[in-house]
C-alpha cells in the first residue's frame, strides 16, 4: 500500500464525507439533504476499502446507499408539503443542541489527542470474507439468526404501522 | 386440720362458678350454695383456729407449706420465684374465723335483705367469689399472691359496689373506688417490687429473716412507705379515703361485710404481716401512727355532721380503721389486730342493723325517722348494743380492744396520739348517740313507721349481738393466755391494766353519750339552731372538707389538661410529621411532572447533555493530560 | 502515516455532526438521516479498532454488519412511524409531536 496514495486517499475522504454530513444537516431543502446523505455514505464505503474490510464497502454500498437512501428519499416524497425548500429547517433547539454536540465533541477531540498514537497497520487474514462467514455462522450463530428474525419483524412492524385505515361508513 | 387450710378459700371459690353458670335460676339453691361453701369453711377455720391454740403453732413456729407458681432460674439463685403458698399461724387463724364468721351471718341475712331482688343468685356468687379472695388473702405466705387476692378482693368491691347498676351513682361510686385503690394498688406493688429487687424473695418469713442485714436503710423506708400506700387505699386513710363514703351506694349487706368488717380490714392485715419490715423503720411507722391518728380525727368530725345512717357508719369505719393503723403505727401490732377483730363484728351488727332499717323503712336519712324503738325491738336493742361496744363502754368488747390501742399509745410516749385517741373516742361516741337519739328514739319526723324484720335478719343480729358482749374477753388484761400472748411481734405483749386510762376512756365515752342525749334526747339546744349557729363549720364537716371537689379539680384541670397537652402534640406535631412528609411528596409531584413536556427534541437533548457530563467525569484525567 | 487516532477522529466528527443534526432538526426525516450519520462514525470507529488493534479476528467486522442490518430495520419503522405521523398532522415536526406529557 502505497503510503503516500493512503495519506491522500484518506484526506480527501475525511473531507468529502465531513463536508457532506454538514450539507445534510445545514441544507434546508431536505431532497438535497437525502442526496448528499448519499455522498457522505460512498464516502464511508472508501474509508472501509482503505481499512482493507472490503468486504463491508460493499455491504455498506448496497445496504445504505442502495436501500436505506432510496427508503429515506421515499420517505420524503411521501411526507412533502408546503414549500420543499424549506421544508427541513432547525427546530427551536437547535442552540442548546449545538452547544451540547459542540461540548461532546471537543471532549472526545481532546481526549484523543492525548491518547498515544495506536499500533501501525499490520497483517490482515487476506480472506476476510471466508473469516466473517466462520464468524457468522461459528460463535456468532445466535446473533446472526435473531438478527434475520428481526429483520422479519420490523418489515411486518413497518407495514402495521404505515397501513391504510379503512374508514367504516 | 391445718394440712387442708387450702381448702378454705377453696370452697366459696368453687361456689362462685357453680352460682354463676348452674344454679343461676333457682334462686333458693343458689343461696343454700353459697351459704353452704362458706359454712363449710367456717367450720374449717374453727378447727384450724382449735389445732393452732392446742398444737402450739406459734408466730414464731408457723405452719407454711407452698408450691412454686413460677420459676424462673437466674445465674446463681432464681431469677423469680412466685410461690402459691399457705401460712397458718396464729393471726391468719384469727383472721379466718373472723372473715368466715362475718361472711356466713352476712349471707344469711342477705336471703331476708335482697329477698325479691332480680340479681338475688348473682349476688350470692359475688359474695362467694369476695371470701374466697378474702381468704385466699389471709393465708398467703408471700407479698405476690397476697397482692393478687388483694386485686381480687378490689374486683370483688367494684361489682358488689356497682350491684344496683342502673343506677348511675352506684355505677360512678364502684368506678371510683376501682380507680381510687388503682392508685394505692401501684405503691403497694412497687413497694413489694422493691423489695423483691433487693433481696430476691417475696415470702415473707424469708424477708423476716432478710430484713436485719439489709444494706440501705433509706432505700428500705421508701419500700416501706410505697408498701404502705396500699393500706392507704384499701383502709380509706386519708387522702385516700374518698371511695369509701360513696361505697355505700352497694346493698347493706355489702357494706357490712366488705366495707366494714374484712375488705377494709386487709390494709391492717398487711401491716401485721409485713410488720417486721415497718417496725424497723422507725419514721415509717412514725408516718403510719400520724396518718391513722389524722384520719380517725378527720373522719369522726365529718360524721358528726352527716344524715344518711349508712354514711354515719362508713365515717365511723374510717375512723376505726384509722385507730388501728395507728396502732400499727405506735408499735403494738396486739392492740391493732384486736381491734380489728372486735371492730369486724360490733361493725358488722351496727351495718346489718341500719340494712334492717333501711329494709322496713326504704329511708336513709336519719332526719326522717324516729321512734323506731317502738316497732323494731330487736333491731333496736342490737344496734344499741353495738353502739355503746363502738363507744367503748365496759365491759362490751369495744371498750378493752380500744383501750388496748390508747395503752399502747399511751405507754409508748406518744402522748399527743394518745390526746386524739381520747378526743375522737368521745367524737365516736357522741355521734353514734346523735344517730341513735334521732333515728329509734323521738317523734316520727316523716310519719313513717317500721316494722321488724324477718328471722333470717335478726338472728344474725342477735348473734353477733351476742358476740359484741363476750369477745372482748379473748383479749382483756386479766385474762391468762388471751389475745396478746397469741398474736403479737417480738414477744408477747402482756400490757399492765392502767387504771387511769381505762378511767378516761370510759369517762369521755359517757360524757359523749351525754352530750347527744341533751342536743338530740331532750333537745335542750334545738339541733337546727345549733347547725345555724356553727353554720360555717357545719357546711365544711357535711360537705367532707370538700377533698372530692378538690380532685376534681386536679383531675379537670391538671390531668385534664396534661391530657389535652399531649392530644394537640400527637396530632399537630406528630401527625403533622407524617401528614406533611406525605403533602411534601405529594407538592414536589406536582411540580416535577412539568418535566414530562413531551417534547423530542427536549428529552433528546437531556440525555445528551448527561453524556456529555459523564465523559467529562470519566475522561478527566485522560483530557487533562494523565496517563 | 494514518495512525488509528485518525480514523477515530473522523469517527468523532462524524458522530457530533450527526448528534446535532438529530437534535436540532424540524424534520422527522432529518432526524433520521442524522440517526443514520450516527450509526455510520460507529461502524467506522468498529473497523478501525478491529483493524489496528486486533487483526487476528474480524470481531469488529461482524459487529459492524449488524450494526448495518439493525440500522436498515430502523429506517423502515421509522419512515413508517413518519408516514403515520404525517397522515395525522400533515407534516412531520417533531416538535409539534407533544401528546405523550403530562
Amino acid at each position: 500500500m502505497g503510503s503516500a496514495l493512503t495519506l491522500v486517499a484518506f484526506w480527501v475522504l475525511f473531507a468529502l464525507i465531513v463536508a457532506s454530513a454538514l450539507a445534510v444537516v445545514f441544507l434546508r431543502n431536505i431532497v438535497h439533504s437525502a442526496l448528499y446523505l448519499v455522498l457522505s455514505f460512498i464516502g464511508v464505503a472508501g474509508i472501509y476499502i482503505l481499512l482493507e474490510a472490503e468486504f463491508l464497502a460493499a455491504v455498506q454500498v448496497l445496504v445504505y446507499v442502495g436501500a436505506v437512501s432510496v427508503l429515506l428519499i421515499f420517505g420524503v416524497m411521501l411526507t412533502r408539503r408546503g414549500n420543499i425548500r424549506q421544508s427541513n429547517l432547525f427546530n427551536g433547539f437547535a442552540p442548546a443542541a449545538g452547544v451540547v454536540s459542540l461540548a461532546l465533541g471537543v471532549l472526545i477531540i481532546l481526549a484523543l489527542a492525548r491518547t498515544p498514537a495506536g499500533p501501525p497497520f499490520s497483517t490482515w487474514p487476506a480472506d476476510t470474507v471466508g473469516a466473517l462467514a466462520e464468524a457468522f455462522l461459528g460463535p456468532f450463530v445466535v446473533p446472526f439468526e435473531i438478527a434475520a428474525i428481526l429483520l422479519l419483524v420490523g418489515i411486518i412492524g413497518a407495514i402495521l404501522i404505515a397501513r391504510e385505515v379503512k374508514e367504516n361508513k | 386440720m391445718i394440712q387442708y387450710a387450702w381448702l378454705v378459700p377453696l370452697f366459696p371459690a368453687l361456689a362462685f362458678p357453680v352460682i354463676i353458670f348452674v344454679t343461676r335460676r333457682l334462686k333458693t339453691l343458689s343461696a343454700l350454695v353459697g351459704i353452704g361453701a362458706i359454712a363449710a369453711s367456717f367450720a374449717l377455720s374453727l378447727g384450724i383456729l382449735w389445732e393452732t391454740l392446742t398444737f402450739g403453732v406459734t408466730m414464731e413456729k408457723p405452719v407454711e407449706y407452698a408450691l412454686n407458681w413460677l420459676a424462673l432460674p437466674g445465674a446463681k439463685e432464681w431469677a423469680l420465684k412466685i410461690e402459691a403458698g399457705v401460712l397458718v399461724d396464729p393471726l391468719s387463724a384469727v383472721m379466718l374465723l373472723v372473715v368466715t364468721l362475718v361472711a356466713l351471718l352476712v349471707e344469711i341475712y342477705s336471703v331476708g335483705y335482697m329477698h325479691g331482688d332480680p340479681g338475688f343468685s348473682v349476688f350470692f356468687g359475688y359474695l362467694s367469689l369476695f371470701s374466697a379472695s378474702m381468704l385466699g388473702l389471709v393465708l398467703a405466705n408471700n407479698f405476690f399472691m397476697m397482692f393478687f387476692f388483694w386485686e381480687l378482693v378490689g374486683l370483688c368491691s367494684y361489682l358488689l359496689i356497682g350491684f344496683y347498676f342502673h343506677k348511675p351513682e352506684a355505677a360512678r361510686a364502684s368506678l371510683k373506688a376501682f380507680v381510687v385503690n388503682r392508685v394505692a394498688d401501684f405503691g403497694f406493688m412497687l413497694g413489694f417490687f422493691y423489695l423483691f429487687l433487693m433481696f430476691k424473695t417475696f415470702n415473707f418469713r424469708e424477708l423476716a429473716e432478710a430484713l436485719p442485714h439489709a444494706p440501705h436503710m433509706g432505700l428500705l423506708a421508701v419500700a416501706a412507705t410505697l408498701i404502705f400506700a396500699g393500706p392507704i387505699g384499701k383502709s380509706a386513710q386519708f387522702p385516700l379515703h374518698v371511695w369509701l363514703p360513696d361505697a355505700m351506694e352497694g346493698p347493706t349487706p355489702v357494706s357490712a361485710l366488705i366495707h366494714a368488717a374484712t375488705m377494709v380490714a386487709a390494709g391492717v392485715y398487711l401491716l401485721a404481716r409485713a410488720f417486721v419490715l415497718f417496725a424497723s423503720i422507725p419514721e415509717v411507722s412514725l408516718l403510719v401512727a400520724y396518718v391513722g391518728g389524722f384520719t380517725a380525727l378527720f373522719a369522726a368530725t365529718i360524721a358528726l355532721a352527716q344524715r344518711d345512717i349508712k354514711r354515719i357508719l362508713a365515717y365511723s369505719t374510717m375512723s376505726q380503721l384509722g385507730y388501728m393503723i395507728m396502732a400499727m403505727g405506735v408499735g403494738s401490732m396486739t392492740a391493732g389486730m384486736f381491734h380489728l377483730t372486735t371492730h369486724a363484728i360490733f361493725k358488722a351488727l351496727l351495718f346489718l342493723g341500719a340494712g334492717s332499717v333501711i329494709h322496713a323503712l326504704h329511708e336513709q336519712d336519719i332526719f326522717r325517722m324516729g321512734g323506731l324503738a317502738k316497732d323494731m325491738k330487736i333491731t333496736t336493742g342490737t344496734f344499741v348494743l353495738g353502739a355503746l361496744a363502738l363507744a367503748g363502754i365496759p365491759p362490751l368488747a369495744g371498750f378493752w380492744s380500744k383501750d388496748e390501742i390508747l395503752l399502747a399509745a399511751y405507754s409508748n410516749g406518744y402522748m399527743g396520739l394518745y390526746i386524739l385517741g381520747t378526743v375522737v373516742a368521745f367524737l365516736t361516741s357522741f355521734y353514734m348517740f346523735r344517730l341513735i337519739f334521732v333515728a329509734f328514739f323521738g317523734k316520727r319526723r316523716a310519719g313513717l313507721h317500721g316494722h321488724e324484720s324477718p328471722k333470717c335478719m335478726t338472728v344474725p343480729l342477735i348473734i353477733l349481738g351476742g358476740l359484741t358482749v363476750v369477745a372482748g374477753f379473748i383479749g382483756a388484761p386479766f385474762v391468762p393466755h388471751g389475745f396478746s400472748s397469741w398474736v403479737y411481734f417480738g414477744e408477747p405483749h402482756h400490757l399492765e391494766p392502767n387504771y387511769f386510762v381505762m378511767a378516761t376512756s370510759t369517762l369521755v365515752a359517757i360524757l359523749g353519750i351525754y352530750l347527744a342525749w341533751l342536743i338530740y334526747g331532750k333537745e335542750v339546744i334545738s339541733p337546727e339552731d345549733l347547725a345555724q349557729r356553727w353554720r360555717g363549720i357545719y357546711t365544711v364537716l357535711y360537705n367532707k372538707y370538700y377533698v372530692d371537689e378538690a380532685y376534681l379539680w386536679f383531675f379537670r384541670r391538671v390531668v385534664l389538661g396534661l391530657a389535652e397537652a399531649f392530644h394537640w402534640h400527637d396530632r399537630h406535631v406528630v401527625d403533622g410529621i407524617f401528614d406533611g412528609v406525605g403533602d411534601t411528596v405529594r407538592w414536589s409531584g406536582y411540580r416535577l411532572r412539568y418535566l414530562h413536556s413531551g417534547s423530542l427534541p427536549v428529552y433528546a437533548l437531556v440525555f445528551f447533555a448527561a453524556v456529555v457530563v459523564f465523559v467529562l467525569w470519566v475522561a478527566t484525567p485522560v483530557i487533562g493530560g494523565i496517563r | 502515516m494514518i495512525t488509528l487516532n485518525h480514523y477515530l477522529m473522523l469517527g468523532s466528527i462524524l458522530f457530533v455532526i450527526g448528534l446535532f443534526g438529530a437534535l436540532a432538526k424540524k424534520n422527522a426525516i432529518a432526524v433520521l438521516m442524522g440517526i443514520e450519520l450516527m450509526l455510520n462514525a460507529v461502524n467506522i470507529n468498529l473497523a478501525a479498532f478491529n483493524r489496528f488493534l486486533n487483526p487476528d479476528k474480524v470481531v469488529g467486522l461482524v459487529f459492524a454488519i449488524f450494526v448495518i442490518v439493525v440500522a436498515a430495520v430502523e429506517v423502515a419503522v421509522g419512515l413508517a412511524i413518519a408516514i403515520n405521523l404525517y397522515r395525522q398532522r400533515l407534516n412531520t415536526n417533531v416538535d409539534e409531536a407533544d401528546w405523550l406529557k403530562w
